[in-house]
């Protein structure tokens, strides 16, 4: 199909054109490219991931869809066979830890990667699939036509303007189209975290040795408690011969608190149950990038007449205290993102009605089904209870149990209890109402 | 182990009981310098961040100087701030809690430039 341009020279227009590499946008270009549609994957880094930072873990199950098999092919540090969750005081940690072998045998649960590595690879599926990817060229903004309604992105490149029947914004939390199209506030840091980072060098027989790991076993663990004033958490991946621990902190609570990011991350470092993990380990990248927490209840409108938003650029990150699913959830919405797509240029309805049976199929699927269910998590995790007491608390309590005080008697649990929740100054009533919360919330 | 700061204090523990005995172990800490040099920028010849130093003048929370990953905001000692893009991991904190409206320009660097992760 050919289209006039302003400059008089015909400029082709494509059924689709996705903006951003991540696992979003590589996921809905490949489901387009499959449809058969002609799809434009934009990047505006030099290769796919070089834009992108985690934590680490990527929760593989939603690749069944798009490569049978596909942990014979994907670029993976270990396999996460144990599973940690640690709360702590300044002076204490509680771990809860679960192994499976399970998890280290196809067909895999989690995996520890690179998003260098993983995300150059998925889009590579997508380019296999048909689609064309454009690499080191920023969406500027979006085009429309003489009726108003969206009809492709302005880029950076010379004469860069790319006609697209349709627009899947998978720009990642900032998403300037998603503004752009007013379907989210320019600013929102109450439901924003900021993830920093450091990659830590050490040989791989001393993280085997270290983590109990043989072969490509992998260990994450997640940390509550670890932040002081700041509402977050703390997490540590092993890859192959590296180890990721970084801190994720409410955007809302950081500028605030006096404490710069950097320094969090060196307190946990330092922390009496992490620091013997990390003797002699050597800096080798730090980074940065933030989080949409808001779930369910933030979320913005899901799209609009000739616009899909998938992702990170909706909101789609799972961020509920002992989960952070982003990757996979991005993966699955731009699936489903670009199904819908598929569908309405198959109708020629590509006005918001036409686009609906996207938010019909998230809802029916793991992504908005999980997000409807947990969401009220967000808002309990970062409550300044969960935050700043209950560590302490449960921290006290398990001291408690375990500090013989011959030649007295054990106390009783609910005396320790009592005393936990006298020292941490949580009244009984607010821990017993949070239970109930809690098991509303997680059931 | 030495541990350096750009600015402010020393190694402090905002957490650390005072009776804690043995001081920390630390590992893999490097000055603000060194912790950035390990992280690869394509650096573009346009700022794609800009900051009018006079509206920060009249800013009283600057929570930039202290939540910027890569520490870029520095207060002049004439109540002003000193930016610079170079080092910048794009992340957006900066204009997320800003508290003046027009006192950061954001945009991201141009195609291929900027921060390239590694690993990320
Ligand atoms: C510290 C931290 C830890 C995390 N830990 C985990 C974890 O362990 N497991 C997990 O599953 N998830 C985790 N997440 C969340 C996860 O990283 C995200 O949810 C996921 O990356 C979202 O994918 P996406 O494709 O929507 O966005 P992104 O990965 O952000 O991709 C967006 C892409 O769009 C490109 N782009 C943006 N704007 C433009 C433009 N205008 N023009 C062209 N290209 C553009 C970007 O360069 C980027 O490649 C973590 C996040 C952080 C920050
Ligand atoms: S928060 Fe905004 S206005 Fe205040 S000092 Fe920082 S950049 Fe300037
Ligand atoms: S985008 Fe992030 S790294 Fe860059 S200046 Fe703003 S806060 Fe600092």
């Amino acid at each position: 199909m050919a289209d006039p341009r302003a400059d008089g020279r015909a400029a082709a227009e494509v059924d689709a054109v996705v903006v951003g590499a991540g696992p979003a946008g590589s996921a809905a270009a490949w489901a387009l490219a499959r449809a058969g549609k002609s799809v434009v994957l934009l990047e505006r880094g030099p290769f796919p991931g070089s834009k992108n930072l985690f934590g680490g873990v990527v929760y593989g199950r939603i690749l069944d869809e798009i490569a049978p098999r596909w942990w014979e092919e994907v670029p993976v540090q270990r396999w996460v066979v144990r599973r940690s969750t640690m709360v702590m005081t300044p002076t204490q940690a509680l771990t809860v830890d679960f192994r499976t072998q399970a998890w280290g045998r196809p067909p895999y649960n989690g995996m520890t990667v690179y998003r260098a590595d993983f995300d150059r690879w998925l889009a590579g599926k997508a380019v296999e699939a048909g689609a064309t990817l454009v690499t080191s060229t920023v969406a500027t903004g979006l085009l429309r036509d003489e009726a108003g309604r969206i009809a492709g992105v302005r880029t950076d490149r010379p004469g860069g303007e790319l006609r697209a029947k349709i627009v899947i914004a998978c720009d990642g939390v900032n998403s300037f189209l998603a503004k752009e199209a007013r379907l989210v506030p320019r600013t929102d840091p109450e439901h924003l975290t900021l993830g920093v980072k450091e990659v830590l060098a050490l040989p791989r027989e001393v993280i085997d040795e270290r983590f109990g790991l043989r072969g490509d076993e992998g260990l994450d663990i997640e940390i509550l408690g670890c932040t002081g004033d700041i509402p977050g958490g703390g997490f540590l991946y092993t890859n192959g011969d590296t180890v990721s621990v970084g801190v994720v902190l409410s955007l809302a609570h950081l500028g605030r608190s006096g404490r710069r990011p950097e320094e969090v991350i060196a307190d946990l470092k330092a922390h009496p149950a992490i620091a013997p993990y990390l003797r002699g380990a050597t800096l080798k990248e730090y980074g940065a990038h933030l989080i949409p927490e808001g779930g369910y209840n933030h979320m913005p409108a899901l799209y609009t007449d000739g616009m899909l938003v998938a992702g990170d650029a909706a909101g789609m990150c799972l961020a509920a205290g002992i989960w952070l699913e982003g990757v996979n959830f991005a993966i699955g919405s731009g699936l489903a993102a670009g199904r819908a797509a598929a569908r309405a240029l198959d109708s020629g309805d590509l006005s918001a009605s036409g686009l609906s049976g996207y938010r019909r199929e998230l809802e029916k699927g793991f992504v908005l089904a999980n997000h409807r269910r947990l969401r009220g998590a967000p808002d309990l995790v970062l409550s300044e209870r969960v935050q700043r007491r209950y560590p302490g608390l449960v921290a006290d309590l398990v001291e408690g149990m375990f500090t013989v005080t011959d030649p007295k008697p054990k106390p009783g649990l609910l005396a320790l209890l009592k005393r936990a929740a006298r020292r941490n100054d949580v009244r009984l009533r607010h821990l017993l109402a949070d239970a109930v919360r809690g098991g509303r919330v997680f059931r | 182990m030495i541990l350096r700061r750009r600015r402010g204090a020393a190694t402090v523990d905002a957490n650390a009981a005072p009776a804690r005995a043995a001081a920390p172990e630390r590992w893999g800490e490097v000055s603000f310098e060194d912790r950035m040099a390990t992280v690869d920028f394509r650096v573009g010849e346009r700022p794609h961040i800009v900051v009018d130093s006079d509206v920060c003048r009249s800013c009283t929370t600057r929570e930039c100087v202290t939540a910027c990953p890569a520490n870029l905001f520095a207060p002049t000692a004439d109540g002003g701030i000193l930016f610079n893009y170079e080092q910048c991991f794009e992340c957006g904190t900066c204009y997320q809690i800003c508290n003046r409206e027009g006192a950061i320009t954001w945009t991201y660097p141009d195609g291929g430039h900027g921060v390239v992760f590694r690993h990320g």
